[in-house]
């Protein structure tokens, strides 16, 4: 709890230092690099090849940014952030967004004066037992050891949990997923909890898969997704679109594959999407072919979920609440009108 | 005479004895093992356990490191590998990770077609510290010493070459400035040392080294600190801690002995305040406090940051090593360097310090290896060390699940790092072994 007053108040103090300056938009083009802060190392969301180039799912959304604004998606500068310097490298201005599965939550919005500008992955806390364990439910999960990453909303939502349904549990304080996945596998706790996609990956790397369980109960709301510094709101809107213009391209069917010969179809919305009619472009203060730029270059929102934690690869994650709201998920990017 | 004993001692012997070999249990591996291992009843027991423990942790780790796999590009293949080799219930470490990204434990995000260039520079780093570690080799050398910090900024971090020889040009007015204002008196000639190369550094170095490079643009590929990782980010920041940190703590240490009251009291006060708090916490405050205070948009690089926190933090653990070492001369020392008329900086040069220091190295060298093992902290700045790295490594999906064959890695490395730095010190303490006292 200290902590985050701790980082409140410098987050004020920035704020205050910073507000002057405004006009991100006008510093990324002049310096013709996007600033991003990404995760040091989550799979399928933001991690390096063996060549150093950033990849995953967080990272794409960067990368979006970069295509719509500089129109060119490798235009980005990464900056590896902890759980502990992600906010203030946001708001002392180190980086331009922030990209790095961070839940939006209601003191983080106004209390840390970030600015979220969309969901880009629908998460939820969960468990993961062995199956030995012989537990169905976390509500029977009553004076287990439990090792849960420290600084992160999952520490809070698992004391909720146990304390609404009365059960008692003991604490293994872990610092990075990888130490989780070892202490978990060694015995040295009954239950690894975090988000659902962590935990989907992380039994993915088992030798054993099929000897854990990961129990039905989703315990928290965590909607992962970019945020930008409060008070810059047109540098903001043009995060918040680059991100709808991914997932409205997954509804309209528009791909990296089919972008150059949708820009010539004759359906309205697509046009405008795609700069091809409107002006939605300027009104951004971008180019008109801000959008194509983002999906040629990246991809819709659908092919970057395959292409990142999708079930061809060994993440192999669902869409679940991630689909298109046409497929009953929770997908839905506001009209381009 | 020589038959006296002919009658009453039946035999004498006329020639030496062969000599024997001696009992077996009094010779060789048996007496050795009786008289180091065996010799009571709880040696024997200690003997036994031991054994046990490591005949019981070599069983575990020897199968795993001679089962290992080195070449396999994830680590499900790792795994069909050794499920092909060995069956699946044998233990076996994939190194393969090791192979197919060293590199990155090694360089970071170095461009790969500029490896030669911290290469190089660490050859370049070991030639240049050769002569000051070994004084058996050429005085003449130590020019190249001091020249070297500033090619090895050239070749790691490229860019125009004008940047590094203003810096260096900045030394040479110091010195030169040392030099005359020497002639007016010694306060004036160090406050000159000081102030006309900041003051060059900050306004006119840059404008001279811009307008050079537009004339003559010579230089290589920048590479960005942000591209640095791995161990080439440990040696830079252990080695220029290392380097900086020991005059700045011989003058704090001098300080802290001093008589004048302000130097002494800001010594001391600079001393405590750093050892007082943790170095994660100075960590922090360069990453993110120093932030704040300073404009928005500044890139005061955050390498450069973590450097000067680093040193300054180990400046202070060996200014209290060398406080020791002061300590310890006897009083008769000072008293003679006064004696024979020397200024307090002759005194405490040639006869002071060097007497001092000799006493310190154990404690100095231990400050230094704590140091650069400490520089693995900075991954909580989200600085990509090799533990940042392996991070990383292990976020991706072919290597995700991967753990101990990364530390084993980095472990040997510091290992070999941290080793040869205290052999040099067993190697000084003997050629400095005076045998008085």
């Amino acid at each position: 709890m200290k902590k985050t007053v701790l980082l409140g108040a410098l987050t004020v103090a920035g704020l205050a230092a910073g507000a002057s300056a405004a006009a991100t938009l006008d510093d990324v083009k002049a310096r013709g690099s996007l600033k991003c802060g990404v995760s040091t190392g989550l799979p399928g969301f933001s991690a390096t090849d063996a060549n150093g180039t950033w990849v995953g799912f967080d990272v794409d959304v960067c990368r979006a940014v970069a295509a719509a604004v500089l129109g060119d998606a490798s235009k980005v500068e990464f900056t590896p952030l902890t759980t502990q310097t992600r906010f203030t490298a946001l708001a002392s201005g180190e980086i331009d967004m922030l990209a790095r599965n961070t839940t939006w939550t209601f003191s983080r919005d106004n209390d840390l004066k970030l600015e979220f500008t969309g969901v880009n992955y629908y998460d939820g806390q969960g468990f993961m037992v062995p199956k030995d364990l012989g537990v169905s439910s976390a509500k029977d999960l009553d004076g287990a050891t439990v090792c849960i990453q420290t600084g992160t909303t999952t520490e809070l939502n698992l004391a909720d949990f146990f304390r609404v349904n009365n059960i008692s549990y003991e604490p293994v304080p872990i610092e990075t997923n990888a130490e989780a996945q070892q202490q978990y596998l060694a015995g040295a706790c009954d239950v690894y909890t975090t988000d659902a996609s962590g935990l989907a990956a992380t039994r993915a790397t088992f030798e054993d898969p099929a000897g854990h369980v990961i129990l039905p109960e989703i315990i928290s709301k965590e909607p992962l997704g970019p945020a930008v510094r409060h008070g810059d709101n047109e540098w903001g809107d043009i995060v918040r679109w680059s991100l709808n213009a991914m997932i409205a391209a997954e509804e309209l069917d528009v791909t990296s594959a089919n972008v150059e010969e949708k820009a010539a179809s004759d359906i309205p919305e697509v046009q405008r999407l795609l700069g091809t009619a409107g002006e939605l472009g300027a009104m951004l203060g971008l180019e008109a072919g801000w959008a194509k730029a983002i999906i040629s270059q990246v991809g819709n929102y659908g092919e970057s979920f395959e292409r990142n934690v999708g079930e061809a690869t060994p993440i192999a994650l669902a869409r679940g609440l991630n689909a298109q709201w046409t497929d009953g998920g929770l997908l839905y990017a506001p009209p381009f009108r | 005479m020589s038959d006296t004993h002919a009658q009453t001692v039946a035999y004498v012997r006329e020639t030496m004895l062969e000599q024997k070999e001696p009992p077996i249990t009094e010779t060789g591996a048996i007496k050795w093992l009786r008289e180091n291992l065996f010799s009571g009843a709880v040696n024997i027991i200690l003997t036994v356990v031991s054994i046990f423990v490591i005949v019981w942790g070599l069983g575990h780790i020897l199968p795993w490191f001679l089962n290992s796999i080195w070449d396999a590009g994830s680590l499900t293949e790792c795994r069909e590998i050794r499920n092909e080799l060995y069956g699946s219930d044998a233990s076996s470490a994939c190194f393969a990770v090791i192979s197919a990204r060293w590199h990155q434990l090694l360089f970071g995000f170095y461009p790969q077609e500029l490896y030669w260039r911290p290469v190089l520079a660490f050859v370049l780093l070991l030639s240049a510290l050769a002569p000051v570690l070994f004084n058996s080799l050429p005085r003449k050398l130590l020019t190249w010493s001091m020249l070297a910090p500033f090619v090895m900024y050239f070749l790691l971090w490229g860019g125009t070459i004008w940047g590094p020889l203003m810096v260096l040009a900045g030394f040479v007015l110091g010195s030169v400035a040392f030099r005359f204002g020497g002639q007016v008196n010694a306060i004036i000639a160090v406050l000159a040392a000081i102030l006309v190369p900041v003051l060059f550094w900050l306004f006119l170095a840059g404008p001279i080294a811009g307008a050079l490079s537009n004339l003559m643009p010579i230089g290589i590929t920048n590479v960005e600190s942000k591209d640095m990782g791995g161990f080439m980010l440990a040696t830079i920041i252990g080695v220029s801690g290392i380097t900086l940190s020991l005059p700045l703590g011989i003058i704090l240490a001098l300080g802290r002995q001093s008589d004048m009251f302000l130097i002494n009291k800001m010594s001391v006060a600079f001393i405590e305040t750093i050892r007082g708090v943790p170095l994660i916490v100075w960590l922090f405050t360069a990453s993110l406090l120093l932030n704040y205070f300073l404009p928005r948009g500044t890139n005061f690089d955050l390498m450069l940051r973590v450097i000067i926190m680093v040193t300054l933090f180990a400046s202070a653990y060996i200014a209290e090593v060398v406080r020791g070492g002061l300590a310890a001369l006897p009083k008769g020392q000072y008293e003679a360097a006064d004696a024979l008329g020397l200024d307090y900086w002759k005194s405490m040069r040639l006869i002071v310090l060097p007497q001092a220091l000799k006493i310190s190295i154990p404690g100095i060298v231990n400050t230094f290896i704590g140091l650069f093992k400490d520089t693995t902290l900075v991954v909580f700045i989200g600085l990509l060390d090799p533990i940042g790295l392996s991070n990383t490594i292990r976020a991706t999906t072919e290597w995700n699940g991967i753990y101990w064959e990364l530390f084993v890695f980095i472990g040997l490395m510091f290992f070999i790092f941290c080793f040869s730095m205290g052999r040099y010190s067993l190697f000084l303490e003997k050629k400095l072994q005076r045998g008085h006292r």
